[in-house]
């Protein structure tokens, strides 16, 4: 069975809600620790959202330097597919495993909406389940989401995952929810997929496709 | 050189939007602070040192902040010794 790792760093808010998610899409959910430089097997990991380390010195700074991200760094350069949700996206960030950086919303506050998406890249180890250009709808909930970065060339070399549909929520250049590097297996993405899996608790279930596609991506493998 | 304290400035690049220093611009002439024409919030941190201060403690220093304190890529940094 596939095993899909999620990170919990002290401050993670979302790691039960992914966990869920593998589960929901048939694979073994894996719960990682921060301390532990250990990822126990697993074939993909998730960053989840929340506050790592209460966003000390900046969002994902510290957890950046946390002893699990060693083996996750490692583990991304080599190809293994890794998701980081909002403060995960941030954490790649801060590891340079993205390009930019994400800071306060331009509108100072916390905001928490079911978002519009487009899904611009289905080429990717999280989105080849989706048809390109598909609208979906997915919350976004943070304060600090604004994606800075060269969006020209993010856009020029197709690697701009997702973006928002409509109102832009926290400011984010290009209107950019989500970006891949390079090989399409580290992907970072400011809204919540792992909220929108069951109907009984989120707005849709067009988050799935996030979960199902890493799956069928490993199992192809 | 004498003294034992290194004072890292970190701010914004200047490319890069400020909400919070602009939300305090907005806030001061309404307080009655006038002539203010803009406000950049940053972070400074006060690097206590065990002994002497000399150039390779500033350049550990400043490694440092590039590393941890500082985001270069959307943040600049100053290192100065501050004397007792």
């Amino acid at each position: 069975m596939v095993r899909v790792g999620v990170v919990t760093f002290p401050g993670s808010l979302d790691d039960r809600d992914a966990l869920r998610a593998v589960r929901i899409v048939g694979a073994e959910p894996v719960a990682l620790w921060h301390g532990d430089a250990e990822l126990h097997d697993v074939d993909a990991i998730v960053l989840p959202g929340g506050f790592s380390y209460g966003d000390y010195l900046r969002c994902g700074a510290i957890a950046r330097f946390s002893p699990v991200m060693g083996e996750v760094i490692a583990a991304a350069k080599s190809g293994m597919p890794v998701l980081g949700i909002c403060n995960g996206f941030q954490i790649l960030c801060e590891s340079h495993l993205l390009p930019g950086a994400l800071t306060r919303n331009g509108g100072l506050r916390f905001t928490c909406v079911d978002q519009g998406l487009r899904i611009l890249d289905t080429s990717t180890a999280w989105t080849s389940a989706y048809s390109t250009n598909q609208e979906v709808v997915i919350p976004v909930k943070n304060g600090e989401g604004q994606y800075v970065g060269d969006a020209q060339r993010l856009y020029a070399d197709g690697h701009v995952v997702a973006s928002y549909l409509g109102r832009n929520p926290n400011g984010s250049v290009g209107d950019i929810a989500g970006i891949r590097n390079a090989k399409g297996n580290v992907v970072g993405l400011m809204p919540h997929p792992e909220h929108a899996v069951d109907a009984l608790t989120g707005p849709s279930t067009d988050g799935l496709g996030f979960f199902t596609s890493v799956l069928s991506s490993l199992v192809g493998a | 050189m004498s003294g034992k304290r290194v004072v890292v400035d970190v701010m914004l690049k200047p490319e890069i939007a400020d909400p919070q220093g602009q939300a305090v611009a907005d806030a001061l002439p309404r307080l009655g602070f006038s002539g203010i024409t803009g406000v950049r919030q940053g972070k400074r941190f006060e690097i206590v040192l065990d002994g002497p201060v000399d150039d390779a403690v500033l350049d550990m220093v400043r490694k440092a902040a590039e590393t941890l304190l500082a985001n270069p890529v959307i943040e600049d940094f100053t290192v100065r010794l501050e004397e007792d």
